[in-house]
């Protein structure tokens, strides 16, 4: 797909997980996303790069409902009402979305208690599979920023998600627990789950990534299949070499 | 996994405000040392007579417990916003009103503890002994309580995404809440004093709760959403 094609086509026969039809976005005089048009086949794995004020996170939080776009239509897993998915999504934002004055278990089990869970087993298994250990009786606050990553992620998943929602999650990750979490999204995947990624450490998700998605001043500029070499280099962080 | 009803999430939520404001301890401290501060600088400003304390302790309790309820409701949001842990809740199915209604009630055990513990030290300062029966005070106790809470849960959520919100709720909340308070004024004057039945001012503090709690679960949606 060239960098001219802006309206990207699903590459299944399956309906979309996610269709994105002419969304703008306005925050007063400022767009932020300008008619970005494209389908996304389910149980793929999709990478959205760009530079810093490109529209990626803004993006993000209009397909998990955040926030509602200016223009334009959106449907997720068949729906354009988000409340009606919203069992079947998971979002982890740029900041960790966690009580400070909690331990990771304590979060886990009251968000789970929103989704309807009731298992603590289900908190701790979720927790181990981000590789935490369900036993530590540590507050969040003072957890290292990669654990309350870890918990983020955690928390996302613990529904077990058809649709997740990823903005930055391996920022201030050391690398060998990025490619950890990079590698369990992999498997996601495999499971049949779409999954989005919005990160500046393309390198991170180059094994597991089926597509790559480029916004540039709030236009979708360029869908590749897989992380093509030129756009590995420009929006990453030291940590992914 | 099954769909959340809004019983259990209310619990919940109400669970979890509780445990975080146990451990962090921000409104009850914050709340009780500024209630404190108002009732023993009046108390040594006027030092009033036993007569004048029942005339005047109406006003003084109820702007006491109004001033120090608007520095519990800012704590209350502040703490979901750290963090930007209410995306979280917003991003799943759990109805909106849950968040409101645990709010609300979470508020109301804030305030009614700092009642509790205020009310033995306005006795002590300013010599009260009521006239009329005591258990009307602790219904207007009661009603009063949640008209501060319910419109003040719900302000302090309109207001949390303003630059200075901690102005903004004041400036909001007082204007609206002069019919409650002139209501619980007048109410706890005339049981403090005996002068007559403080009957209609209950009567208003009710309606005024009931009205204001269904405008504000009508709303509240759409505040938690607004960007």
């Amino acid at each position: 797909m060239s960098s001219s094609d802006t309206s990207a086509q699903p590459n299944s026969g399956s309906a979309p997980a996610v269709s994105l039809s002419d969304i703008t976005k306005h925050f007063g005089r400022f767009a932020a996303l300008r008619g970005i048009s494209a389908d996304f086949a389910p149980g793929k794995l999709y990478v959205i790069l760009g530079e810093n004020g490109a529209g990626k996170s803004t993006l993000l939080r209009i397909v998990a409902g955040l926030l509602e776009a200016t223009r334009g239509t959106l449907t997720v897993l068949g729906s354009t009402n988000l409340r009606d998915v919203a069992m079947r999504v998971g979002y982890m934002g740029h900041a960790p979305l966690l009580y400070d004055e909690m331990d990771a278990l304590e979060n886990l089990r009251y968000f789970a208690g929103l989704y309807g869970i009731h298992d603590d087993s289900i908190c701790s298994e979720a927790l181990a599979r981000v590789g935490l250990d369900p036993t530590l009786k540590r507050r969040v606050g003072q957890y290292s920023q990669g654990m309350r990553q870890r918990t983020s992620l955690a928390r996302a998943i613990l529904h077990d998600p058809e649709l997740l929602l990823l903005d930055e999650p391996f920022s201030n990750v050391d690398v060998a627990s990025a490619r950890e979490m990079s590698r369990l999204l992999g498997v996601m995947r495999d499971l049949g789950k779409t999954i989005f990624v919005v990160t500046h450490q393309a390198p991170v998700m180059e094994p597991v990534c089926d597509e790559s998605i480029l916004i540039s001043a709030g236009r979708l500029a360029e869908r590749q299949q897989g992380i093509p070499p030129h756009l590995l280099s420009p929006y990453t962080q030291e940590v992914g070499k | 996994m099954t769909s959340p009803s809004l019983t259990a999430i209310t619990r919940a939520t109400l669970a979890k405000d509780l445990r975080l404001e146990w451990r962090s301890k921000d409104a009850i401290n914050s709340m009780l040392f500024f209630a404190l501060l108002v009732v023993v600088i009046f108390a040594f400003a006027f030092d009033p007579t036993a007569e004048e304390s029942r005339r005047i302790a109406g006003g003084l309790i109820w702007t006491a417990l109004l001033f120090a309820t608007v520095v519990a409701l800012n704590q209350t949001w502040a703490r979901e916003l750290r963090n930007n842990v209410l995306d979280a809740y917003r991003v799943s199915p759990a109805p909106a009103n849950a968040m409101f209604i645990s709010k609300a009630f979470a508020n109301f055990i804030f305030v009614a503890v700092l009642q509790f513990l205020m009310a033995p030290l306005f006795v002590v300062f300013y010599s009260l002994r009521s006239v009329g029966p005591v258990w009307q005070l602790v219904v207007i106790g009661l009603l009063a309580n949640w008209a501060l809470v319910v419109n003040g849960t719900f302000f302090a959520a309109m207001s949390i995404r303003t630059r200075n919100r901690e102005i903004m709720l004041p400036l909001i909340l007082f204007p609206i809440s002069i019919p409650a308070l002139l209501a619980m004024v007048e109410a706890t004057t005339q049981v403090l004093t005996g002068d007559s039945s403080p009957r209609f001012w209950i009567q208003l503090l009710a309606v005024y709760d009931v009205v204001f709690t269904v405008v504000c679960l009508a709303l509240f949606e759409t505040v938690l959403n607004a960007e």
